[in-house]
């Protein structure tokens, strides 16, 4: 049981949003799938839900093509995208969400727009941007699927609502055991709970890796020029920059001691994520 | 509880989970917190969790009762206690001398400030 894409690309004109694109989401896990702007999460998720079709490959959830009716009911994409008629209540569109949700928890929904503070006798094209998103998040927290997908939740959420909904999914995740696709490029206060790392960069899959394998795995190394240059030497460098005489690079973390005059320090998956980021910008530039 | 950027959550859960045996927190045949609850307070992935009190059931630490829960077992403390003080010299004596001949530190004037350490701290 898993999603699959085999060789997914994707267009829009001259825009090539997604390149050759294969990767596993396996059941009951949780993934982040990391990017910067532009760099292909929410085609890769329009894909999965069936409202974009791919230019070429194919994405299939749990061996049925996305998009089709037995795909449709196993996956549920929380994005912009409004699912309801504008001037529905949301206490009306809860109970109205089993009609495409057969899995949704009315109860729970409801429960959740407390905690929240969402007004439910408010109709959903009164909701500020906020509880827009709120709204959204709710649906997705209570839609019963066995993948779940968030394009970036917390965009407009607050510091105490953001936390709130790391804790919502965490109980629900541990009450029902899904796969949750974090898209989110506030990488630092979601990476504590992400089981693997999905990385894109301008529409490729740079890396998919166990977060706990990315956390520390690479440092940081700085310290005067010329000794930097020999330490170089036989390291393979992600990225470096230099400030006046003192030059940082960021190489995998082989523990090993370091020569006098440089300093080390390891890098949490965020560090590493926008290390990566500027060596892949360099490289299309280059 | 927040960690650290750079070293493996598991690890520092578990070193959470040996830092509660070894004052009391969690005594010996007591329930420690479950997977759930950890996920849901720290904010972590359940398998995080999981792998950290896996890694104490390995040592001997921890034990599970079936269907209940994780328990410090008997003999886990004395235990935390031991390797403790084996590893005393390469987790604090090396970074010390290191960092005291860093600074330009003597031997004496480290000796004499250990002596100082002990009689403040009396």
């Amino acid at each position: 049981m898993a999603i699959e894409f085999e060789g997914v690309c994707r267009s829009f004109g001259h825009t090539r949003a997604l390149e050759n694109i294969s990767l596993r989401l396996e059941e009951n896990t949780i993934y982040g799938l990391l990017g910067s702007n532009g760099a292909g999460k929410s085609t890769l998720l329009n894909i999965l839900g069936g409202r974009l079709l791919p230019g070429r490959g194919r994405v299939t959830v749990d061996g049925e093509p996305a998009g089709s009716d037995k795909a449709q009911a196993r996956v549920f994409i929380v994005g912009e995208a409004n699912l309801f008629p504008e001037d529905m209540k949301v206490k009306k569109a809860f109970r109205a969400a089993r009609v495409f949700l057969p899995g949704f928890e009315a109860e729970k929904a409801l429960e959740l727009a407390k905690e929240f503070g969402l007004d439910t006798r408010k109709r959903v094209k009164n909701l500020s941007t906020g509880y827009g998103s709120i709204f959204r998040l709710i649906l997705g927290l209570c839609c019963g699927a066995d993948y779940v997908a968030f394009d970036e939740p917390v965009l407009g959420l607050d510091a105490r609502h953001r936390d709130l909904f790391y804790r919502l999914l965490m109980e629900g995740y541990a009450a029902r055991p899904h796969t949750i696709i974090l898209s989110t490029h506030l990488i630092a206060e979601a990476a504590n709970l992400l089981e693997e790392a999905v990385i894109l960069h301008r529409g490729h899959l740079v890396q998919q890796a166990p977060t706990e394998s990315l956390r520390g795995a690479y440092c940081s190394v700085s310290g005067p020029a010329r000794l930097m240059e020999e330490y170089l030497k036989d390291k393979r460098v992600v990225s470096q920059s230099a400030v006046g005489g003192l030059r940082t690079a960021c190489v995998e973390n082989d523990g090993a001691p370091l020569p006098p005059g440089l300093e080390r320090s390891p890098l949490d998956l965020q560090e590493y994520f926008i290390h990566l980021m500027e060596e892949k910008d360099k490289e299309e530039v280059g | 509880m927040d960690f650290e950027g750079e070293r493996p959550i598991f690890l520092q859960i578990a070193d959470q989970l040996r830092e509660g045996i070894l004052c009391g927190a969690w005594p010996e045949d007591g329930q420690v917190p479950s997977i759930t609850e950890y996920a849901v307070n720290y904010r972590i992935n359940p398998a995080t969790a999981l792998k950290a009190v896996n890694l104490l059931v390995e040592e001997g630490l921890l034990y599970k009762k079936r269907g209940v829960g994780m328990f410090v077992a008997p003999g886990a403390r004395q235990k935390l206690l031991e390797s403790r003080r084996q590893s005393f010299y390469k987790d604090y004596v090396e970074g010390l001398v290191r960092e005291a001949r860093n600074l330009g530190l003597s031997r004496q004037e480290l000796a004499r400030m250990i002596e100082r350490g002990f009689e403040d701290g009396d």
